[in-house]
């Protein structure tokens, strides 16, 4: 072993240069510039606070910085609420090789594009779309009605886009939990509403973290879905930050906004690491 | 006295395939009964039915004389002890003791006394707020007993719950639910593949074998008068020899070993066609060692000494009888006496006549076998 | 409940109604853009005009197919050129990021795995507003004190290249190391003990081991790569890649040629999952 030391640090510098050139010149010095200029003076380089102070001064950017964060999280819990018995389904109810093709039925679609995706429910949704047209025909509307562009719809095309994340995880925890410990409880007496509240939903606690950060962190982000879906009142903050900087060209104040909303991501995917004590590197591994 | 569990004619079928074929038996209140049996016999399917888990194509199933027809496994006053043990890994282990309780709406003090007075009956008073990951093989296995017990079940099934622990800590665990059981007097129903487990503890054993039972009795009963060939191979190690039976001139049966040695048998055979192929069983501790002249109902045989395996009071000898292929395996007692045997050397073994049993040869393999 | 156990009609009745519901869901919006795709009608939508294969071989005046429409052909040829070298690129940064944590020690090595995983929880927005502004930055520094002009650093091909693979790599990184946790390392021992080199050990022991993940990484890599979106926006120059170029068209409303690419890319993409998947690479994160 001594004898190869020489061979290994090269072996060693092969795999660490290119790495660590990767995580500092896209990663780490990017976010320091971006925090940089979020705390400068568009054109005259002087540090200020403007660029944040501007966000709580006007209501708009502030309103919707909180409408993100709250239907982020609603998003997340609903994605979980479905997720859960479907990956039950999956993982327990069904027989071996169903299993596997229901599998992938359920992953094919989110292969698809996300803008493919949300391009289908607009046509299905919008005024002359295609629920519309049977609606109509059918004779249960009189005249077509505008279901794009609203916030519930909106809703419903994030838990779309980013349900697979929720229920990937949540099957391959189901798929852990022993049947005979659902049997245990089941011979102990406990009804259906007690399996599931006692064994199974704490069962799956890990994979439902783990799935709701990485869901919460895509509806957070998402551009997509709420600018398509959503109306002219479901403004999503991702798209400020694309109004600064492409329609404004006021980079200061985009990477302001940036950093905000990093920071509320970090610190909702901390607070739920902590509360289920884990840590990034488990949920990540998943 | 009515049985706590009486079993009538029991079949359940998958397919084509006919797992538990009419099986039927009764359970005392407060013994301990074991299913003893290969993997693959029927012997989970069985305890499954009882359960309540599957439902029998036919025949009936009666707790302290009740009907369980159509009651679901819930409802049944019986709790399974399940092969991995199942305890639940997301509660301590009190909350796994006090789960039943809490499901029929225990609640208050009432429920902890009770989990306390069982946690000390299994030897575990302090381990109420313990993690089950916390806990040792040994002590899962008290658990997932107490966390049955606690039902007061009229009986409980154990599905083989020693499988997963290692030798040593079996061994002392045979003796430790043998206690247990004795101690609580819950009826237990245990299904095991493992012939020493279901000795050592149980009261009666019924020896299962594709679907049905081959016999029902007591350790003793079925390691002295085995009712038929499974029995007496699959239970305590036996010789079986190859034999061909025919009568001779006085009319008693005689077992013709490899064309060469006529072995007297003392069973009885009324039957014709003795010429058959049949399995002559004679246990190694009943083969003795140079017995020396003049013993009646004796049967004495020259052997060849292949090997000697020394293993303690365990000790075996691996002989050959002379002109022939075959191989007895004779227990070596660790006297000192016989300390001058030497691998090759001749001898005489014998046995006598009443300890040793003949069946007609079965298709049956033990596992073993090549 | 789950099988061994009985559970009445109706709760097995009503939760498969419920699952059918759901894969009608999740099905519904894919089916319906690509039956329209040969609706022979300008507009993406019913009534239903007849059959027509126009919107994918149609060569106008009132109708361009894709195979005929210059715009979407060339963001297509764009993507496909981006796809390919974020894959070359993320598959080689991720297969040297799995070999650095899953088999070298080193000081801050837990600091820098942080960093590596963090692409995972950044957004995509963030991450490509802050690329460009580093780059942006590095240019005009440049710029001023070199008196060169740099075209590299603007938005263009390359950035968008290397912004994608900033946080792929990553994803690459994590499929390549879950297949070298698995490795024996004592395989390696063996092949020294038989004489081989560092360098012979790692292309004929371990890579060899590695490849299954290596293609599924690379290939997850090129998927990627050719849907995002979130990323390319802030970082694309004048060749918009596919995906930018069909919001613009889905945005501000257009023929069901969107349609045709939709159902050869849902094509595409499907047969791509399958073939995956049923090679085994269930993971798709």
């Amino acid at each position: 072993m001594m004898k190869n030391r020489q061979h290994i640090k090269w072996g060693f510098l092969f795999f660490f240069l290119p790495v660590v050139l990767w995580l500092f010149l896209l990663i780490v010095l990017p976010h320091l510039e971006l925090l940089r200029l979020s705390f400068t003076k568009a054109n005259t380089g002087k540090l200020t606070l403007d660029n944040y102070l501007a966000f709580f001064r006007e209501p708009i950017y502030w309103l919707t910085f909180v409408r993100t964060a709250g239907y982020s999280i609603l998003v997340t819990f609903l994605v979980m609420v479905i997720s859960l018995p479907v990956s039950f389904y999956i993982s327990k109810m069904v027989r071996g090789r169903m299993t596997g093709a229901l599998m992938i039925l359920i992953l094919v679609p989110f292969w698809v594009s996300e803008l493919i995706r949300v391009y289908g429910w607009m046509i299905l949704l919008r005024e002359s779309g295609i629920l519309n047209h049977f609606l109509v025909t059918l004779g249960f509307f009189k005249e077509p009605v505008e279901m794009l562009y609203n916030d519930i719809t909106m809703i419903m095309g994030l838990v779309y886009t980013s349900m697979l994340f929720m229920v990937v995880p949540v099957i391959g925890v189901m798929d852990d939990l022993d049947n005979s410990i659902i049997e245990a409880a089941y011979d102990l007496g406990a009804s259906k509403i007690a399996i599931w509240r006692t064994i199974i939903i704490p069962h799956c606690a890990s994979g439902l973290v783990n799935g709701g950060i990485i869901v919460f962190m895509l509806v957070l982000g998402s551009y997509l879905t709420p600018n398509l879906m959503g109306g002219k009142n479901s403004l999503w903050f991702t798209e400020q930050i694309y109004n600064q900087i492409i329609l404004y060209f006021n980079w200061n104040q985009g990477a302001a906004f940036g950093f905000l909303l990093l920071a509320l991501s970090s610190l909702i995917i901390w607070v739920l690491l902590k509360l289920t004590k884990q840590n990034l590197k488990e949920v990540v591994k998943k | 006295m009515e049985s706590a569990l009486s079993v009538q004619n029991v079949t359940k079928r998958f397919g084509d395939f006919t797992a538990v074929d009419q099986v039927s038996f009764e359970v005392e209140d407060g013994k301990f009964f074991s299913i003893l049996g290969p993997s693959g016999c029927g012997k989970t399917t069985l305890l499954r039915m009882i359960a309540g888990f599957y439902k029998p194509d036919g025949g009936t199933l009666l707790f302290n004389g009740k009907n369980m027809d159509g009651v679901a496994p819930n409802k049944r006053p019986v709790n399974l002890v399940f092969q991995n043990l199942a305890l639940f890994p997301m509660m301590n282990v009190h909350e796994n003791i006090a789960f039943g309780l809490r499901r029929r709406g225990e609640r208050g003090p009432e429920v902890d006394r009770k989990v306390r007075s069982l946690l000390e009956r299994v030897g575990l008073p302090e381990s109420g707020k313990k993690q089950i990951s916390q806990l040792s093989g040994g002590q899962k296995q008290r658990i997932a007993i107490a966390r049955c017990l606690i039902m007061e079940p009229t009986v409980l099934l154990l599905d083989e719950p020693l499988g997963a622990l290692d030798a040593k800590l079996r061994e002392h665990m045979k003796v430790e639910l043998k206690t247990l059981q004795s101690q609580v007097g819950t009826t237990f129903v245990y299904i095991t593949h493992d012939q020493s487990e279901a000795m050592v503890m149980s009261d009666t054993v019924a020896v299962m074998n594709n679907g049905h039972f081959e016999q029902i009795g007591t350790p003793q009963e079925l390691y002295h008068e085995p009712k038929s060939s499974f029995v007496a191979q699959f239970v305590g190690n036996n010789n079986k020899l190859r034999v061909r039976l025919h009568r001779d001139a006085e009319g008693d049966t005689i077992a013709r070993y490899s064309d060469r040695y006529d072995f007297k048998l003392a069973q009885k055979f009324e039957q014709s066609g003795l010429e058959d192929e049949y399995d002559l069983f004679i246990r190694p501790e009943a083969v003795i060692i140079n017995p020396g002249e003049g013993r009646e109902n004796f049967q004495t045989v020259p052997v060849d000494v292949t090997s000697i395996l020394f293993d303690g009071g365990n000790s075996r000898l691996m002989v050959k009888p002379l002109g022939t292929e075959g191989e007895l395996v004779v227990a070596l007692p660790q006297t000192r006496e016989y300390d001058s045997i030497r691998s090759g050397d001749r001898i005489q073994v014998g046995w006598d006549l009443n300890k040793t049993v003949c069946f007609k040869r079965s298709d049956w393999k033990l596992y073993d076998e090549e | 409940m789950i099988r061994s156990l009985p559970s009445s009609k109706r709760y097995r009745y009503g939760f498969t109604l419920f699952i059918i519901l759901y894969f009608i869901f999740l099905f519904a919006p894919l089916v319906v853009t690509m039956i329209l795709a040969f609706n022979d009608s300008m507009y993406p939508a019913l009534p239903w005009q007849g059959f027509t294969l126009d919107w994918f071989f149609g060569k106008g005046p009132t109708k361009y197919g894709i195979f005929h429409d210059q715009t979407n052909l060339r963001s297509l040829f764009t993507s496909f050129k981006v796809a390919f070298s974020v894959m070359i690129v993320s598959t080689f940064l991720g297969t040297c990021a799995a070999f650095l944590f899953e088999q070298e020690n080193f000081r801050f090595k837990g600091a820098l795995y942080f960093l590596m995983i963090a692409p995972l929880v950044i957004p995509g927005v963030i991450l490509g507003i802050s690329i460009l502004m580093f780059s942006n930055t590095i240019g005009l520094f440049i710029e001023d004190h070199l008196n060169i002009y740099v075209k590299f650093l603007g938005p263009g091909f390359p950035l968008v290249v290397l912004g994608q693979s900033s946080f792929i790599s990553t994803i690459v990184a994590l499929v390549v190391s879950a297949r070298l946790k698995k490795f024996d390392r004592t395989l390696e021992e063996a092949a020294y003990n038989l004489g081989a080199n560092k360098a012979e050990v790692l292309w004929f022991i371990t890579l060899k081991y590695l490849r299954p993940s290596i293609i599924g990484g690379a290939a997850m890599a090129f998927l990627m790569s050719f849907e995002n979106f979130n990323t390319t926006i802030f970082l694309v120059g004048s060749q918009a890649t596919l995906p930018i170029n069909m919001y613009m068209q889905v945005r501000d409303g257009s023929t069901p040629v969107i349609n045709a690419i939709s159902f050869l890319l849902i094509l595409g993409t499907s047969i791509f999952a399958v073939i995956n998947l049923s090679k085994g690479n269930k993971k798709i994160l």
